[in-house]
């Protein structure tokens, strides 16, 4: 589903990622942790194509109709439109935009991209409040400004809302839990863990092993320095739970 | 006579631009000769064929204006004009007796097409009646005839000095008399065209009037002038729509609009302005120096603005409301775009005089660039106006680092009974915006277009649809290669 190969990337000259190899099949978890600076956010960006972030060298190839395809040449938005999703960090706020009019937007040019039919308000507004049940997310959410005023809960089940109504095969949650009460987390968990299937697959990143409690990550790499330091099963965040990450730094 | 022999096609200035309405129409014309005088006076006035009372209304105004001072308190500066290096006067040149459409050159009439706007029974826009006004003069107006049926008048002004007099000399100055300000001394002096409407009482306009002004000809000024009278318990929507070519030099739009509402009446007025604004340099570009005002003269009246500033070097524009009558209401909805170096010092004025008056005042600033965007804005409640409310709110988004936004408010109350409320933000288009819009799958222009539809929905849900989604659709262009 994703490939990255080699990867190496700077923000306004720093070099961050210095040769990042990752693989991700479809139906598969993965969780991304390290320590604070280890490039964790850049990861998410670059592969999201942020256009302050550059390229220096590598691929990250996504599958797209069945081909392995370097999408590194492409906007960000063109990633999206084929089936590329990350939930931020620190979500957006849109003044004066309703979150369905945006989700709508959003929804229709996916569509568009793939020949498929638009989708008009009323349809629209059956199919949004479906998903909203799934998030336990209350009906005025959607007619409020895009991120504007929500607490950092409902942001990042607003970023979750909009997962499941674009539907991606591949999507990276960047720092999900941040920000996060337990309650809510086991919202999101949930929401997250409903979009879950054999055709998806889905990179977590955290700092923190409690979120992997609630999405279960079948493979989960350590980020530091701008590569994957090493890699394995779902012990591996407990034992970095207990352990920290000095064992594995030196 | 015109001199241009870059015929239509657009000037090298405008390619960066990509300013669509840039060209130049080549068109042999009727022109004065430079300078600003009695002679030209007279010359325009008897061009119009004017009766006695207009001649002398001018030569009035001009006189007035000779003793006036340039206003220079407005946030920009600008190469001094020289007013005697303007032409008064140009209009393409008559094919006969200029009655009917057929005889409208038909460069002028492909010209409008061009813009959007066909003049031909045929091709017309259906709910919409048009006046058309090129240079110094209108050249067509559609649907009048059946705006006639209903008592309606909607004609060039030019064409009501000559048939509806009395109108004219009763209203017009009324709300803005030549001694008010310099442009609007000048423009009492040397205006050539604009549209007059008039509704009888009772008639609810059924079609949205509108003006649409396109100045072509080099070295001329465009002196318009419109005068809107709603009779008791009527209603109008009306628009109005500006181009013009690419040219490095500065032009002089000097407009005066009068709005009058009887009682119960209601006029609404929507500008999509978007004259040739210069280049990125700041080279050329339309001095806008307009005054806009309307009088609720009767009881609960209704005088609503709505404004979407996008073109023009230069914009000094305040459309203002006086409150007359009891119950009156005043609104001013704007969103005003500067990108480049273009500047704008725009606002509003509402006047209370009469008792439980309301006035609302929506404005919203878009800079880019190197640009400058002002709001200025006087709320005066006088002491008769008892429980008069008014609310204000004003918003500038900034876009990029070398732009500014300011806003000067000017409250006066002179009673005790009285609400104002004014709030005002700044904020800031940003790259991350536009990334997390993109990275929802709308493409750039997409997500452009969506952030400034949020900032000024208040102002766009109150102009009528199809010029909404042209008001969008320009900011987007204007914006195209600011953010990011």
């Amino acid at each position: 589903m994703l490939k990255i190969t080699d990867l190496y990337a700077s923000v306004a000259g720093n070099h961050i990622l210095k040769g990042l190899n990752l693989s991700v099949n479809a139906g598969e978890v993965h969780a991304v942790m390290g320590p604070n600076g280890s490039g964790k956010s850049t990861f998410s960006k670059v592969i999201a194509g942020h256009p302050q972030y550059t390229v220096d060298n590598g691929k990250v190839e996504l599958e797209i109709n069945g081909q392995m395809t370097d999408i590194t040449p492409m906007t960000p938005d063109a990633r999206a439109r084929e089936g590329f999703f990350l939930a931020f960090q620190y979500p957006v706020e849109i003044p004066g935009v309703p979150t369905s009019e945006f989700l709508r937007a959003s929804y229709n040019a996916v569509c568009r991209h793939h020949g498929l039919e638009e989708m008009d308000p009323i349809d629209f507004d059956g199919f949004i409040r479906a998903k909203m049940k799934i998030l336990q997310m209350d009906d005025k959410y959607i007619d409020r400004a895009v991120n504007v005023d929500f607490s950092g809960g409902e942001k990042k089940r607003n970023e979750i809302l909009q997962m499941a109504v674009l539907n991606p095969r591949m999507a990276i949650l960047d720092e999900t839990d941040s920000g996060l009460d337990v309650d809510s987390m086991k919202i999101v968990a949930h929401g997250v863990n409903t979009l879950r299937t054999k055709r998806n697959a889905m990179i977590v990143i955290t700092h923190y092993q409690r979120l992997l409690n609630y999405i279960k990550p079948d493979i989960v790499h350590i980020l530091y320095d701008g590569r994957i330091i090493k890699t394995g099963g779902p012990d591996l965040a407990l034992e970095v739970e207990n352990k920290g990450y000095d064992w594995l730094i030196k | 006579m015109a001199e241009d022999d870059d015929k239509q096609k657009k000037s090298p200035a405008a390619a960066p631009d990509a300013y669509k309405y840039g060209f130049v129409t080549d068109v042999e014309t009727d022109t004065a000769p430079k300078g600003l005088n009695e002679g030209i006076i007279t010359f325009i006035s008897d061009k119009k064929g004017e009766p006695v009372f207009m001649r002398q209304r001018r030569l009035e105004a001009f006189h007035h204006w000779r003793g006036m001072k340039e206003p220079h308190w407005a946030n920009f500066h600008y190469d001094p004009i020289d007013y005697q290096d303007i032409r008064y006067y140009s209009a393409p040149r008559k094919k006969g007796g200029l009655s009917s459409m057929e005889e409208v050159d038909q460069e002028v009439v492909k010209t409008f097409e061009k813009l959007g706007i066909p003049l031909g029974e045929q091709k017309r826009l259906a709910g919409v009646a048009v006046d058309a006004v090129f240079d110094s003069v209108s050249v067509g107006t559609t649907h009048q005839k059946d705006l006639e049926k209903l008592g309606i008048i909607f004609c060039p002004i030019s064409e009501a000095v000559r048939t509806h007099p009395h109108l004219i000399e009763k209203y017009l100055g009324s709300v803005v008399p030549y001694t008010d300000n310099f442009f609007a001394a000048l423009n009492a002096a040397v205006f050539t065209d604009g549209s007059f409407c008039y509704i009888p009482p009772g008639v609810r306009c059924p079609m949205e009037l509108s003006t649409y002004f396109r100045i072509n000809a080099k070295d001329t000024g465009q002196f318009e002038r419109t005068l809107i009278i709603a009779d008791k318990g009527s209603y109008v929507s009306y628009l109005e729509g500006c181009t013009a070519p690419v040219r490095d030099e500065n032009q002089l739009h000097a407009a005066v609009v009068e709005l009058i509402a009887l009682d119960n009446a209601e006029i609404k007025y929507s500008t999509v302005q978007n004259w040739y604004a210069g280049d990125k340099n700041g080279k050329g570009g339309i001095y806008n120096f307009v005054t806009k005002r309307g009088k609720c003269a009767g009881h609960h009246a209704k005088i609503s603005w709505t404004q979407v500033e996008a073109g023009s070097a230069i914009t000094w524009k305040y459309p203002s409301c006086i409150l007359m009558g009891d119950h009156t209401v005043g609104e001013f909805y704007s969103v005003a775009l500067t990108n480049n170096c273009m500047a704008a010092d725009t606002g509003t004025k509402m006047i209370h005089i009469g008792k439980n008056t309301r006035s609302t005042i929506i404005s919203k600033g878009i800079s880019s660039d190197r640009s400058h965007n002002s709001y200025r804005g006087l709320v005066k409640i006088m002491p008769g106006a008892r429980n008069a409310r008014n609310f204000s709110q004003c918003d500038s988004m900034l876009v990029g680092n070398n732009c500014s936004a300011n806003t000067f408010p000017d409250i006066q109350v002179h009673n005790n009974s009285s609400t104002v409320e004014h709030e005002a933000t700044t904020s800031r288009i940003s790259a991350e915006q536009i990334f997390y819009l993109q990275s929802r799958g709308l493409n750039k222009e997409e997500a452009v277009a969506l952030v400034i539809n949020g900032f000024c929905k208040e102002v766009f849900k109150t102009l009528p649809l199809e010029f909404a989604v042209e008001a969008v659709r320009l900011l987007e262009m204007k914006l195209e290669n600011s953010v990011g």
